[in-house]
């Protein structure tokens, strides 16, 4: 009986919470049958807002990606000054509002900051958002791949190196090889929370149609224009991001004994 | 914690010009990415002087902001920390038809774009809702969306906790003649406390610099349903970056001092456990 | 083998990211930075202006959003050749900066590009009977209006709401009086003009203070919006100007040229603007209001600004102060 009673609590705030909101962005796009909201995703302005999405996406990626793995090597296997700074920074962006983080880049970048004066243009520009998403998005990797990396201690990787095996052979066979499910996963992350991002690139974008309006502000814009179709077509192409997230995530997840997140 | 060695010994570590490097990379461009920018901030939320910065955070709408943030999202803590449980306990210790796919979806607030959750949830439980709820615009309107950006993290910091909970003490307890409130409250839930703590830490964290599932729905009227994130952003849109980086700066002093504080409780548990 | 996968992907992002941006370089090109409300305006005015002599080789770099926000955008470095926004002050601080010349108001339309002017938006069948300011004040009515910090357009508003109470004969200190009342009746600050329309569409408050060319642009777009033309309102005035430093004077001040003739002034009224240039009025139908009274009338934006909305002591910023305690 309690457990009947603890089951439809669980189920139905996940209903309220999670499946209402879902179902709805479906819903609202294809009110108006399949037409409207093709007509709305295939528009220039929302093709441009995809376009300026994966690419900012195909940059933070991998750079988060391979930052991520080389500083999770170091934080685990070296000691070097400066490493404690290191782990906390990397931390950081977990815990900031993403409003203050375009905010710190604006007066960095912005006029009176003190990287003003550079040959190209960051601040409402391109490169000022992918900066903010690279940001936002740092963490993951280096989250899931020192768990593992603490794990599976350093036996073979010594092993090799007293077989003679050089740093960067020793790198290829015997770590990437051992951390290459975290790194999908965290790679996973990474993706979604930089596809995702809204508050950060909302205060540097400038918002110049067809070239700095990412999908989520390009939502944010048909809302405002009253083109609720237009809104939720584009919602609906991040929601089905969102939901292939999910089916990544669930193939990718660590095994159990690996706890996702916790530092202890 | 491990008893392997995770540091590398010194003989392979002084042959491996790779760790130099990746060293210099990680801490290039964290300086870059990260440090720079944060420097800027909190560089530029003192550049007034002192006497700006204290008008800047004493300014009555900032404190309100502040005030009602902190509120909301102690709230949105709490009951993750409860409805968490809940959830991660009928995930690992029920079995019903779709569980994996429950299981799965519960990660959706960190798949899904801020803002549109935000613009879902304003269409569900708004004055237009199919289901005759109507916060919209209300202080219930911002616990509701910080619910939803929070609620993966109780759940999936508890599960892995449930997962390795041995039950024979529990069916021992049983068999003794324990209620299944005792059992809980004396067995399970010391268990658990360190990881419903950590999760409560990390949604108590999201939830105050919360921003895209807030702005739409919470009608942002200043003292009344205007939250921090949404004030800084006025302060910069109003040209006073100034300003918006001191609210910045205490905002971001408050997360680390929550983070903290929870952090020392949980150790305290934790210890105590290890002790008992 | 991950390094060569890391590679290409960069190369990707560069290729497309140049294509992106190479595009652009083949024409002249102008930065359209404008206010929110425009948008669907100048999405027709700019091919409009590609269509003439003047405007064959020119590309248009477009950016909406609140008018302050933009006009702190363009001062943190956001490129602009035009700016279009919401109200003269927002061009004030382009000027104060150096951005713009003090003299940009020297031309024929007073750098003035559309008009309008504040109405009451309403429910439909109008249930309140809103009519007049004072209905605004009345128990229970409650009001959707802009946040003066962030929103030209809620600047607009309460300056009707202040000159229509002298316009009926009060004295200062009633008015502002009058400004204290309305203050406790506003249920939605949003930050733009057009997100409280948003608030307001989607079931909050009785009554908005909006632009008349925003009701419109919503009825155009299947929203309705009833709206109440009070008596005594102010007459909206959308300033336009081009930057000192712009790389494409002549063309930037070509489009200006271009968007005061009687063709654009009449796409602008399509819109639901009320033209500047008086041929362009023939065939709609903008209601004259007998006690219309513009910002001049008031004493000009720059010592209302100072008076209203200074972010210290501003009699609004107070207004807001007192009312958000109570």
């Amino acid at each position: 009986m309690r457990r009947y009673a603890l089951r439809i609590v669980a189920l139905v705030y996940l209903a309220a919470l999670l499946g209402a909101p879902l179902t709805m962005v479906f819903w609202r796009a294809f009110e108006h049958g399949l037409g409207p909201a093709w007509a709305a995703v295939t528009s220039d302005p929302a093709k441009h807002a995809f376009l300026i999405t994966i690419v900012i996406t195909l940059i933070a990626v991998p750079a988060n990606t391979l930052f991520g793995v080389v500083t999770a090597i170091a934080i685990v296997r070296h000691r070097f000054p400066g490493k404690d700074l290191v782990n906390a920074l990397v931390d950081l962006p977990l815990a900031l509002s993403p409003i203050v983080v375009g905010l710190a880049f604006l007066l960095l970048y912005g006029r009176g900051g003190w990287l003003e004066e550079l040959p190209f243009q960051v601040v409402f520009a391109l490169p000022g958002m992918v900066l903010a998403t690279i940001f936002v998005s740092l963490p993951f990797v280096v989250r899931e791949v020192v768990p593992v990396l603490r794990e599976i201690g350093t036996e073979q990787e010594q092993a090799a190196a007293t077989l003679g095996a050089g740093w960067w052979p020793r790198f290829r066979r015997v770590t990437l090889p051992a951390i290459c499910w975290a790194v999908a996963y965290g790679v996973v992350l990474t993706t979604a929370r930089s596809l995702g991002e809204f508050g950060a690139v909302s205060v540097v974008s400038g918002r110049i149609v067809g070239k700095t309006e990412t999908m989520t502000l390009h939502v944010e814009e048909r809302f405002q224009s009253f083109d609720y179709v237009g809104a939720y077509a584009a919602s609906v192409v991040l929601a089905v991001l969102a939901i292939a997230t999910l089916v990544a995530m669930s193939v990718f997840k660590p095994k159990e004994g690996v706890i996702h997140g916790d530092r202890s | 914690m491990t008893s392997r060695a995770e540091t590398l010994p010194r003989r392979a570590r002084s042959a491996n010009p790779g760790a130099a490097i990746g060293q210099g990379v990680a801490t290039a461009y964290l300086t870059l990415i990260v440090l720079l920018p944060l420097a800027a901030l909190v560089w530029k939320s003192t550049a007034g002087g002192a006497d700006a910065f204290r008008e800047a955070v004493t300014d009555p709408q900032a404190v309100a902001a502040l005030k009602l943030t902190i509120a909301a999202s102690v709230a949105v803590a709490l009951v993750n920390a409860v409805l968490g449980t809940i959830v991660a306990w009928v995930l690992v210790r029920d079995r019903f038809r779709g569980q994996s796919v429950v299981n799965a979806v519960i990660d959706l607030p960190f798949a899904l774009p801020t803002i549109v959750a935000g613009l879902t949830l304003l269409t569900l439980y708004g004055p237009q809702g199919p289901v005759g709820i109507d916060v919209a615009f209300t202080r219930t309107a911002i616990v509701l969306a910080l619910l939803f950006v929070t609620l993966p993290f109780v759940i999936r910091t508890v599960q892995p906790v449930l997962l390795e909970l041995d039950r024979e003490l529990e069916e021992a307890a049983a068999s003794l003649g324990a209620t299944t409130f005792q059992i809980f409250r004396r067995i399970v839930f010391p268990n658990l406390l360190p990881a419903i703590l950590s999760g409560v830490a990390l949604a108590f964290a999201r939830a105050v610099g919360e921003f895209g599932a807030v702005v739409l729905i919470s009608g942002n009227l200043p003292y009344t349903t205007e939250v921090a994130s949404v004030y800084i952003f006025g302060r910069i849109e109003s040209g006073a970056p100034g300003a918006a980086a001191a609210v910045s700066v205490v905002l971001l002093v408050i997360s680390f001092a929550a983070l903290l504080a929870i952090g020392g409780v949980r150790r305290r548990v934790t210890r105590h456990d290890a002790v008992a | 083998m991950p390094g060569r996968i890391v590679a290409a992907l960069l190369l990707l992002c560069t290729a497309v990211t140049a294509g992106v941006a190479g595009a652009a370089t083949r024409d002249a090109k102008v930065s359209l930075v404008a206010y929110s409300t425009p948008r669907a305006a100048y999405a027709k005015l700019i091919p409009e202006f590609q269509k003439t002599s003047a405007g064959k080789d020119v590309s248009f770099d477009q950016s909406y959003g609140g008018s302050g926000e933009q006009a702190r955008a363009v001062l943190s470095g956001l490129k602009a050749d035009v700016v279009a926004l919401s109200l003269e002050p927002d061009v004030t601080t382009l000027v104060k900066a150096g951005l713009v010349a003090p003299t940009w108001k020297n031309e024929k339309y007073g750098g003035i590009v559309t008009r309008s002017v504040v109405v009451f938006a309403v429910r439909r069948g109008n249930p309140k009977r809103i009519k007049d300011w004072a209905d605004l004040v009345k128990p229970g009515v409650q009001v959707v209006t802009p946040n003066v910090q962030t929103s030209g357009g809620a600047k607009w508003n309460v300056m009707a709401a202040y000159g229509a109470q002298l316009r009926k004969g009060k004295s200062h200190m009633q008015a502002v009086s009058y400004l204290r009342q309305l203050y406790q009746h506003v249920v939605s600050q949003d930050k733009s003009a057009r997100e409280a329309l948003q608030t307001f569409l989607a079931g909050r408050g009785d009554v908005m203070l909006a632009y008349e060319n925003e009701a419109i642009f919503a009825s155009q777009q299947g929203q309705e919006v009833p709206y109440v033309i009070p008596k005594a309102t102010i007459r909206i005035e959308n300033p336009i100007a081009v930057l000192k430093g712009s790389a494409n004077r002549a063309k930037a001040n070509a489009f200006l040229r271009f968007l005061r003739t009687p063709a654009a002034q009449r796409t602008f009224a399509q819109n639901g603007y009320r033209p500047v240039v008086a041929s362009a009025l023939k065939g709609f139908s903008f209601p004259v209001r007998p006690q219309l009274f513009s910002m001049k009338w008031l004493g000009g934006w720059a010592k209302v600004d100072k008076r209203f909305f200074d972010p210290n002591s501003g009699i609004v910023t107070r207004i807001q102060k007192e009312t958000g305690r109570s």
